[in-house]
Formats: structure tokens, C-alpha cells, sequence
């Protein structure tokens, strides 16, 4: 770990003039992430802006949906009734992330800007693009088991790995940011991008810019979130997916899916989401949904899994969404986000 | 009284652990400390070009930084110690002395320690030290090893060879009506106890000679003083070291020397005690680890099923500087009547790090690829997994010929399989779901050896009728301090809250490394041997003190019952311990004791007995196994605390099942450092993957072992635990899978 200072912000206002400045700053939440880095070598601030005493919050009613406010703990939005009851994909996705006690310590804001858990990002002696710029990938030609199958480029291979992120790309959440240049609002899909040539870059928000809020639009359809991970709870998604249903009788009006552990960004699947809208649910329709969002696929040498896995996956998402086959646990909660259960009778 | 042993007494030290107040090696405040930091190799092979420490010695803090060019020098690792082969084929040690030359053999390797006033300063200072390399490429695996060899002996012992050879396995194989070969591999796992590595080290002038203090996380106080007063040309006594607590070893621990020497040397070199913790990261490259497997297992039987011939060859690595051998065919040696048995192993020289012993050593693994194929030859032959095992029962050790200390698996097969319900099970592979999954029903022998090593206690009884039994044991959560106590309390004839057991510490009775499952039945017979003989002493106290009731009776009129001895005779005439004490105006009295395994050792084959039966769901389309139930059934002679035991077992069972489904480290095919170097990327099974484990026992002493008839239990529920998942997950899917751990994107199915 390397020398920093530290300062603590009470308003957004504070916190921004704070960062956007120095080029070494950087903010930290619940500090589950940037601290961990930081212990790491793999970030290297010198300068702290503590943003948990900023009055962000609260989840508050917003135009039919619902506004959370960026400093939320995960634990504190997953477990609100009206996030629960009326956007369960959110919840279910927090709480099959992490554990109890990361998830008391982490924000809104945070999650969706937690770093990769490509290993390499992680070691400092390793090659990494996302880390050094210019010094390479070492995932391309190393162990890819966890690497992206869409979207990537040979400067980097790496997935995002928040499960909160794959929700709200498929609920079409809105971000609200404040920064040096003043107040925007970003569409959740539109916050991450793709590698390219600057993987260092993981998201559209520029040096300084704070998130304050993310806004959850009215929605009146079913929502629902599964995760693959290596062991029954506290694992990262090998695959995961979200899915947020509206239907019209008994045809499917529209249909958002966004998956996750496949590509640098929650990844929304426009040609399933097409070929699902206007039609009645079925176990065949989703099948050829889940084979169409994953027709373009580009697998390296040991993720290949991850697409028939995706498939299955998606596919009994939207069964399950659908009503066609049952939840594998209460809506809401880690039972029904996680595939395969709990050890036990 | 009422015997202690035996009962299920709480964890005499769990409250201690709950509050914080148990002391771990890096938790001791040594006034003066400072803190080292490691600066470990980047690459896997080559050499240290130079080492600038320039920008460290300038940073806020730094007192030192030892590379290899300044550091102290040290004497070469010892041949064998304490018996145990170090260097050589087969040595159980990395023989590298740290910092001694600017060779690099494996990525993570330590090439300096940088020693600053605070820890932050010492990491942030490691952060600045500049090494470049003149690389080499490194050989990663064993396609590409360069270095081979047969290691004759595992760890020296001429009891565990190797490469043998009974009967005629080839000629037998070629003959066989019924006969199977498969190619079995298991990655590489790490122990990951909770409590990372950490020394404290601390030098004195006693009398005009040097003395070193190490605080380290050990579990062999002898080992380590024997290792560091040679590396450090000190004389043994002037070596001391303390351990009363382990947060979990599970073979690691024990056998890795680097850590303590390196502290030892920044320690000297700044002339303050100093402190090293290592990271998590760093565990993955100087802890020791599980070596990889690639087992070839080849059966051959009669039509019904009978074993002809077995033949269990290994390939495995290990370091540059360490033989350690995964010795594979510890369970294929001993467990069926086969007349015609053979193993081989063959060991590669990588540039990773050194392996060591990991819970059930060969047997984790090797029981593994044994059981998987006996499954498969069930299989092949439409016989019952357990009715094969029945055909094939080794009533006596079919490699020495010796009978069983003690064997009662029939007992254990029975009882498991009432347990699961295996007769209510479909055996038909892929004929049992429920909803998504497919349902499926294993199960495996498990077994451990039932070693027992010689070790000393010392019993001191007090004038206020207290009792302290000490040996140098250690505490890693297997719960020594409690069972210890329990057998020395009926030793002295006390109730156990006046007894208390210490260890951990190399001035106490020497004992050996706690491994090997043994440490019961090692400590055990060495605490009463001292118990027998400090009442021996008391006794004559009593007996010559013409003011006792006792006086003038001979020993063997006297027993020891309940703080008093006590006429046999005469019950009336007694006298408690305090008062004998008091009167002869000893604050204390103390004597000690010897035990070590004798000639019932070249009379029979001594090994625990079990069966592990399991039920698992497996979702083929995503990959995921779940265990629905576990139950382990053991025969492992007397328990001695029911409680404690059935802690280790399912830990045990914990440990077998994160190897089954979850655990392995990758090194990169490249560079050769640990892919994942955290918990977070690094799975072992959480709460939630693991079932309710049922544990049964057969609670039957073992005549021979010792007097106490306890074997050990720290192993044998991870042993036979792979393989009975591995064979459930057959019986799901009507698939084999031979390559550990069985995680989704092996078991995913488009
Ligand atoms: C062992 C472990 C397991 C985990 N498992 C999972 C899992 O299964 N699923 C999952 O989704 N996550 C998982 N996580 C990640 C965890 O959920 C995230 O680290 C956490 O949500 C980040 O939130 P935080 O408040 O701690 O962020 P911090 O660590 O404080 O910050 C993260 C990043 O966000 C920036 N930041 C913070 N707040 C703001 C803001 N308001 N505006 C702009 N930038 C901001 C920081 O500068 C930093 O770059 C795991 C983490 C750990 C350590
Ligand atoms: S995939 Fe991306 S994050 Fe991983 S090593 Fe390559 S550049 Fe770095």
C-alpha cells in the first residue's frame, strides 16, 4: 500500500471539487473494492474522498419508481419492501453477491463501479492493460476461465463482476451523477463500456463525476435474477442473468435480458429481446431467444462453458420469470437467484 | 469419579477464541518491534540480475532491506531431522535456504525483506524495491519437466516405499477376465488455514551468548528449533520457541522453514525483534501445497468381481529443491485383498512451489482415484459399489501380510448404507430427478494409518490440589487442550477443572510435529506415562511420612481416586494429594513420562476404517452439484471426546468436499505465478455447500494401539470423501468424471 490522504466530504458538491482536481483521487464508499486494490498495489491513490457522510442515503418515491440514493448499503436496499416486492431482480442480485458483512459495508454507488476480478488485474506482477496501460494482457493467453465471450478486444478480456449491474441494465435504470461540469443523467446500459483500446477505462463517467442516485423507472412487469457461481453462496457469477418481463395478456410485450460474467459491461441481448416481443411464452421461444443471444459468442481457450451454461441459464431465466416454471425460492431473496440451492434436504 | 475420557467436554479453549484471548503467533507484543515485508520473485525460473533497494532505504521507516547479498548466512538444511528425511527424492522439505544465492526457482519465491518501524512503512517500502532478472523459461508442467526421478522412500521411511512390487500385477492385468485402466488428475490445492504465517523473532545476550526467541506459527516446536539453531549455527538450547495456538494447519505449518529463518535473520541484522506476517497472496507460493496428480489405476478381477491385480502408478511435482512425493498409493496398498499389487511413483521437478502434506497426504487424492475405479469396475461388472467392496475385503494387509490391529468396516458399510438409504435408491445410473436435477448416490471406503510416534510429558501436582500436565503438542484447533486434559485428569485420578494442559513451547517434553493423524495416540500414552509416575512419587510421600493414614502400606496397596489416594483394603484410609504435599512441604511435585509405540507395531498393520455415503443433486445445465447428505461412518478404536471428534471430522468431511467440487490453484502456463492468490477467488465450501454431515461411530478400542485404544481422526473424513461425491455425481448423470474438482464448466452440458 502506498501513502495516501485521506478526507472525509459532506455534501456531493465537496466531495467532487475534491476529486476533480487531482488526477490521483479517487473516491471511496464502503471501500470493499478500493480498498482491497489498494492493499493490493493494484491502486495506487493519493488522495481518499470519503463519501459515506454525504446525505445519499435514502430510497425515496420518484416518479412511480423509485430513487437510491448512492451511499445505500447493499444490505439496506435489498431488504426495502419496495424494492423487493416491486423490482425483486434488484434484490435478488444483492443478495446473492458478496456476504452479509460486505454487503452492510457496500454502496449503490460502489457496486456497479467495483473493479474486474480478472486474476491478472489483481497481481501486480502480471501483464494487465486494465492496470498498466500498454504492458499487455496476460489473460489472453493465461488462465480465461472467468473471461468475457463478447464484446472484448485484445487489449483486454475481462468481465464485470457486479450482479447489482446486470439487474439494473435490464431495468433500464437512470444514473444520476453530479460533477465538475455539473449534474447529468446516464442510462444504466450506457455506464459501462466496452474495452477497446482503453480498458483502463471502465465506464463512461469522467474523472470527478459522483454518482448520487440510481433511479429506478416505474415498472409494472416481473423481474428476476439467476447466478451460476463455483460454490453455493459468496461466489462471484461464472454466469448470471436478468430478466424483466412485461406482458399483454398472454403475450410478452417486452422483454429486457442483460447478462453478466459474459463481457466487460452487463450485456443486454437486443436480437432475444426482439425475437421475444410480441409472442406467447414457451419453452421452445426461449430457447431460440437464449441460442440468438448467444450466436455471436466469441469463446478463448477456456471459457467455451460459459455458453452453453448461458444459454441453459437464460433460458430457464425466462422460464422462471414467465411463470412457466417455478422460482427455486421466495422472489427476492438469494434462493431464488441462485442456481442449484443449498446443500441439505 | 467419573472417567473423563471419553465425554463429550466442551472446548476448553473455545471461549478463549470466541473472546479474542487466545494469543496467535503475530498477536504477541514484543516490545521493540519492528515489521518485515517480503519482496518475492516475479518470475518462476532464472536469476536475480541485481535488487536496487535504493528507493526502500530512502522511504519514512526503513531500517533494512536484506537481499541475498547482505543477508546473515546459513548453515544448509539439515539431512534428516528427527528422523524424517529433509533433503533428497522423497525429503518431505524445500531444502532452499532463503536469501543465500541469487537463484530463482519458483515465481513468489522471497528475494529480500525490507524491515521498516511500522508495518504500512515496510509494505509500502517492499512496493519500491526494484528487481530485475535474468530469465529463464520455466517448466510448468509435467509435459514439459526435464527433471524426473523415482524417489525410492516417502520422507525416508522404509515402511512407505514407493515403488513395490507383490506378486505379479502385469502378468495378472494381461490375464484378467475383468479388467479397467483409467488416467485420474487432481489439481493443485492449498491448505488456506484462517491463520496466515507469522514469526516474531527476538535475540538476547544470555551470559555472553546469542539466544533467539520465535513466536511462529508451528506445529512442530522441535522441528523448528532443530532447524533454525543449525541454519543459525546456534546450539539447540539457545533456541526457544512458542505456539500455544494454531488457527488451522492442515498439513501446512509443519514443514516450510523459510519464514521463521528470514524473520530470525532481519531480526538480527536490525537488532530488534521484528515481526514478519505474511500475506494471503504470499501463502499460495511458501506455505506448501497439494501437488497435482495424474494417476493411472488399472484393475483387474474375476467375473465376480474378485481383485486379481492392481497396478497404481502416479505422476507428480514437486519443486526444484524439495523430493516431497504425493505418495498416491498409501490407500491401493492396503485396502483390498488383491494378491498381485504394484505402485510407482514418479515425481517432476517444476519451477513451482514446494508441495508439502495436506490433510490425508496421497491417501486424499490416491483413495480418491483407487475408489473412483473401483466404482467404475462396479460398474463394468453390474455389481453393487458396496457388494464389490465386500467380495474384495482385506482381512489382513495384503502388502505386509500383517493382520489388523483392529478392523471393523463391515460395521461401517452396513450402518452407512442404512443411513442414506442406499437400498431405496435406483442404482441404474441417470434413473433419479427432482425438478431440475438429476439425484445421484456414492460412496467410498475411507481409511487413515494409525501411526504412533514416541514422545515425553511432565505432570506437577500442587500443594492447593491443582494438577498442570505439559508436553510440547500443539493446539490447531484439533483439540489438544481439551482431550489432553481429559486423559491426564483420569491419569492423576482429578476432576478435569483441576487439571490444565500445556504445549506449544520446545522447553516443555519434547513431542513431534502434530501430523499424521497420530498426535492422540502419541501424547495420549506420553501425559499418563508422566501422571503414573508423578502418583508413583506421591505415593511414596505418603507412604514414608509416619503422620499419613498411609504410612507404612506398600505402592500397590494405594490407588488414586478422586484428589486422594486411597487404600484399597480400606477405603477409609485415604489422604488427598494436597494435604500429603503440605505436610512434606512441597509446593510442588513432578515427575515425567515416556511412551513410544513398541514390538505390537511388527506384529500388526494398524489403520482407522470408514465409509462415506453421499446423495447429491446435480443441474446439468448449469453445472452446479449440490450435497444433499453426507454420512460418515468410522471406526477409528476409542473416541476420546465425542464432541471435539466429531468437529474434526466434519471439518474433515469440509475439507474433502471443497476438493471434490471447488478447490484448485492454477498457476499460469507462463509466467508460473498463482492465478487466484485470494479467498474471495479461492473456494472453499461455505456454509451453504455443505449438508448437515451425519457422523456415526463404531466407538470399538483398539486392543493394540495403546493403552488408551484411541487411533487418530484428524484425516479420514477428507479422505473417502472426493470419492464418494465423484461417484455420486455417476450415478446423477451416468457420466464419469476424472479430473478434480468437479466445478460447472467440467460437469455443464449444452
Ligand atoms: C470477497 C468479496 C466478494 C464479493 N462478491 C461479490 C458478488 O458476488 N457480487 C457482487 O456484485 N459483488 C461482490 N463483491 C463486490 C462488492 O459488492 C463491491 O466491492 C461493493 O459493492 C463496492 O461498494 P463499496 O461501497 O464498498 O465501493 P468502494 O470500494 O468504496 O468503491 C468502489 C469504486 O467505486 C467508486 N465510488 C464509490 N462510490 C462512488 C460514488 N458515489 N460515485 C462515484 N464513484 C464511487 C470508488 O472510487 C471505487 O472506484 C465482493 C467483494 C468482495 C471483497
Ligand atoms: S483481461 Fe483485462 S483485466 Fe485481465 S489481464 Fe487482460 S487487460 Fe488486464
Amino acid at each position: 500500500m502506498h501513502p495516501f490522504t485521506y478526507q472525509r466530504a459532506t455534501t456531493p458538491a465537496q466531495a467532487v471539487a475534491a476529486v476533480a482536481p487531482a488526477p490521483g483521487a479517487a473516491f471511496v464508499a464502503g471501500g470493499t473494492s478500493q480498498l482491497d486494490l489498494m492493499k493490493e498495489d493494484v491502486l495506487r491513490p493519493s488522495l481518499l474522498v470519503d463519501v459515506t457522510a454525504l446525505p445519499l442515503t435514502t430510497i425515496s418515491a420518484l416518479n412511480g419508481g423509485l430513487r437510491l440514493g448512492a451511499g445505500v448499503s447493499n444490505t439496506a436496499a435489498a431488504l426495502h419492501p419496495e424494492v423487493a416486492a416491486r423490482y425483486p431482480a434488484v434484490s435478488e442480485a444483492l443478495l446473492a453477491g458478496a456476504s452479509t458483512q460486505i454487503r452492510n459495508m457496500a454502496s449503490l454507488g460502489g457496486n456497479p463501479l467495483q473493479r474486474t476480478r480478472c486474476p491478472y488485474f489483481r497481481d501486480p506482477a502480471q501483464a494487465c492493460n486494465k492496470r498498466e496501460p500498454g504492458s499487455g494482457c496476460a489473460a489472453l493467453q493465461g488462465i480465461n476461465k472467468v473471461h468475457a465471450l463478447f464484446g472484448a478486444s485484445n487489449s483486454c478480456v475481462a468481465t464485470h463482476p457486479s450482479d447489482l449491474a446486470v439487474a439494473l441494465a435490464a431495468l433500464d435504470a437512470q444514473v444520476q451523477v453530479t460533477g465538475p461540469n455539473g449534474p447529468r443523467t446516464i442510462a444504466f446500459p450506457d455506464l459501462h463500456r466496452l474495452p477497446g483500446d482503453t480498458p483502463q477505462q471502465d465506464t463512461t463517467l469522467a474523472h470527478g463525476e459522483l454518482i448520487t442516485s440510481i433511479d429506478l423507472p416505474a415498472f409494472t412487469g416481473r423481474s428476476h435474477y439467476l447466478k451460476v457461481r463455483e460454490r453455493a453462496s459468496y461466489a462471484f457469477a461464472l454466469v448470471s442473468c436478468a430478466v424483466a418481463l412485461e406482458m399483454e395478456g398472454q403475450k410478452i410485450r417486452r422483454a429486457r435480458v442483460a447478462l453478466g460474467g459474459v463481457a466487460h459491461k452487463p450485456w443486454r441481448v437486443p436480437a432475444a429481446e426482439a425475437l421475444l416481443a410480441g409472442k406467447k411464452p414457451s419453452e421452445k421461444l426461449f430457447r431460440a431467444a437464449a441460442e440468438a443471444a448467444f450466436a455471436d459468442a466469441k469463446p478463448l481457450e477456456h471459457n467455451a462453458y460459459k455458453i452453453p451454461m448461458g444459454r441453459n441459464l437464460m433460458e430457464r431465466a425466462l422460464l422462471e420469470t414467465s411463470g412457466l416454471q417455478p422460482l427455486q425460492g421466495p422472489a427476492g431473496t438469494a434462493f431464488a437467484a441462485s442456481v442449484g440451492g443449498v446443500s441439505g434436504e | 469419579m467419573v472417567e473423563a475420557t471419553g465425554k463429550p467436554l466442551e472446548r476448553v479453549d473455545g471461549r478463549l477464541k470466541v473472546m479474542g484471548a487466545a494469543r496467535f503467533s503475530a498477536e504477541w507484543d514484543v516490545p521493540g518491534l519492528a515489521y518485515g515485508a517480503i519482496v518475492s520473485s516475479n518470475v518462476a525460473h532464472g536469476s536475480v540480475r541485481a535488487i536496487d533497494s535504493a528507493a526502500a532505504l530512502r522511504a519514512p521507516g526503513v531500517l533494512a532491506v536484506l537481499t541475498h547479498e547482505n543477508a546473515p548466512r546459513l548453515q544448509p538444511m539439515p539431512e534428516k531431522v528427527n528422523g524424517s528425511l529433509f533433503r533428497g527424492e522423497g525429503g518431505i522439505t524445500e531444502t532452499r535456504q532463503p536469501l543465500q544465492n541469487a537463484t530463482v526457482e519458483y515465481a513468489g519465491q522471497p528475494l529480500a525483506v525490507v524491515v521498516a518501524d511500522t508495518l504500512e512503512r515496510a509494505r509500502h517500502a517492499a512496493s519500491l524495491v526494484r528487481v530485475t532478472y535474468d530469465v529463464r523459461p520455466p517448466e510448468l508442467t509435467l509435459e514439459a519437466s526435464t527433471r524426473r526421478t523415482l524417489p525410492e522412500t516417502f520422507t525416508g521411511n522404509q515402511d512407505e516405499k514407493l515403488q513395490v512390487t507383490v506378486g505379479d500385477p502385469k502378468t495378472a492385468l494381461a490375464a484378467a477376465p475383468v479388467k479397467l485402466t483409467r488416467v485420474y488428475e487432481s489439481g493443485i490445492t492449498h491448505h488456506n488455514p484462517i491463520e496466515q504465517l507469522a514469526s516474531i523473532a527476538r535475540w538476547e545476550t544470555r551470559n555472553g551468548a546469542e539466544f533467539l526467541t520465535l513466536y511462529d506459527t508451528t506445529r512442530g516446536v522441535e522441528n523448528l528449533q532443530e532447524v533454525v539453531s543449525s541454519s543459525l549455527s546456534l546450539p539447540k538450547d539457545n533456541v526457544y520457541i512458542i505456539c500455544p495456538f494454531i488457527g488451522g494447519a492442515f498439513g501446512s505449518k509443519g514443514w516450510m522453514f523459510a519464514p521463521p529463518l528470514l524473520t530470525a535473520m532481519a531480526a538480527r541484522v536490525v537488532k530488534r525483534p521484528v515481526k514478519i506476517e505474511w500475506r494471503r497472496q504470499d501463502m499460495f507460493a511458501v506455505a506448501g501445497q497439494r501437488a497435482a496428480t495424474r494417476q493411472t489405476l488399472s484393475l483387474g478381477a474375476a467375473p465376480d468381481g474378485r481383485l486379481t491385480a492392481l497396478q497404481h502408478d502416479t505422476q507428480t511435482h514437486s519443486s526444484q529443491s524439495s523430493g516431497y512425493t504425493e505418495p498416491c498409493a498409501r490407500v491401493s496398498r492396503m485396502m483390498y485383498a488383491v494378491p498381485n499389487l504394484g505402485f510407482a511413483h514418479q515425481l517432476h521437478h517444476l519451477h513451482l512451489p514446494s508441495p508439502c502434506p495436506m490433510r490425508g497426504p496421497g491417501e486424499t487424492v490416491g483413495g480418491w482415484a483407487l475408489e473412483c475405479a473401483m466404482d467404475e469396475l462396479a460398474a463394468e461388472l453390474n455389481l453393487d459399489p458396496v457388494e464389490l467392496r465386500l467380495r474384495n475385503y482385506a482381512e489382513k494387509n495384503p502388502e505386509t501380510g500383517k493382520p489388523w490391529s483392529s478392523k471393523h468396516l463391515r460395521e461401517c458399510y452396513a450402518r452407512g448404507q442404512e443411513l442414506i438409504g442406499w437400498s431405496k435408491r435406483n442404482p441404474k445410473p441417470r434413473s433419479m430427478r427432482e425438478g431440475n436435477s438429476l439425484i445421484g448416490y456414492g460412496m467410498a471406503t475411507t481409511m487413515y494409518p494409525a501411526a504412533r510416534r514416541p514422545a515425553a510429558a511432565k505432570a506437577t501436582l500442587f500443594a492447593d490440589g491443582r494438577a498442570l500436565v505439559q508436553s510440547a503438542t500443539h493446539e490447531m484447533g484439533n483439540g489438544a487442550y481439551t482431550i489432553f486434559r481429559q486423559i491426564s485428569a483420569d491419569g492423576l485420578g482429578l476432576p478435569v477443572e483441576q487439571v490444565r494442559f500445556e504445549l506449544g513451547d520446545s522447553a516443555l517434553p519434547a513431542a513431534p510435529t502434530s501430523g499424521g493423524s497420530a498426535t492422540t495416540a502419541t501424547i495420549g500414552p506420553a501425559s499418563l506415562a508422566a501422571c503414573r509416575n508423578v502418583l508413583a512419587a506421591l505415593k511414596q510421600l505418603a507412604i514414608r511420612d509416619a503422620k499419613s493414614p498411609l504410612y507404612g502400606a506398600t505402592a500397590d496397596d494405594l490407588e488414586a481416586r478422586d484428589g486422594r489416594l486411597v487404600r484399597k483394603a480400606n477405603p477409609a484410609q485415604a489422604e488427598d494429594y494436597g494435604t500429603i504435599l503440605r505436610r512434606a512441604k512441597l509446593p510442588s511435585l513432578e515427575a515425567s513420562g515416556e511412551a513410544k509405540p513398541g514390538e505390537e507395531r511388527e506384529n500388526y498393520s494398524f489403520y482407522s476404517f470408514g465409509a462415506i455415503f453421499v446423495k447429491v443433486r446435480v443441474d446439468e445445465l448449469t453445472g452446479t452439484v449440490r450435497v444433499d447428505k453426507l454420512c460418515a461412518v468410522l471406526d477409528v478404536g476409542r473416541l476420546m471426546n465425542p464432541r471435539t471428534a466429531h468437529s474434526q471430522i466434519i471439518g474433515g468431511v469440509a475439507m474433502g468436499l471443497g476438493a471434490a467440487l471447488m478447490e484448485e490453484t492454477q498457476y499460469d502456463p507462463r509466467s508460473g505465478r498463482a492465478v487466484v492468490r485470494n479467498l474471495a477467488d479461492y473456494h472453499v465450501p461455505s456454509m451453504a455447500d455443505t449438508p448437515d454431515i451425519q457422523v456415526e461411530w463404531l466407538n470399538i478400542p483398539d486392543p493394540h494401539i495403546s493403552e488408551l485404544g484411541a487411533r487418530g481422526i484428524g484425516e479420514i473424513g477428507c479422505v473417502g470423501t472426493p470419492a464418494a461425491i465423484t461417484n455420486a455425481v455417476y450415478h446423477a448423470t451416468g457420466r464419469r468424471f476424472r479430473s478434480l474438482p468437479l466445478t460447472p464448466d467440467k460437469i455443464v452440458q449444452g
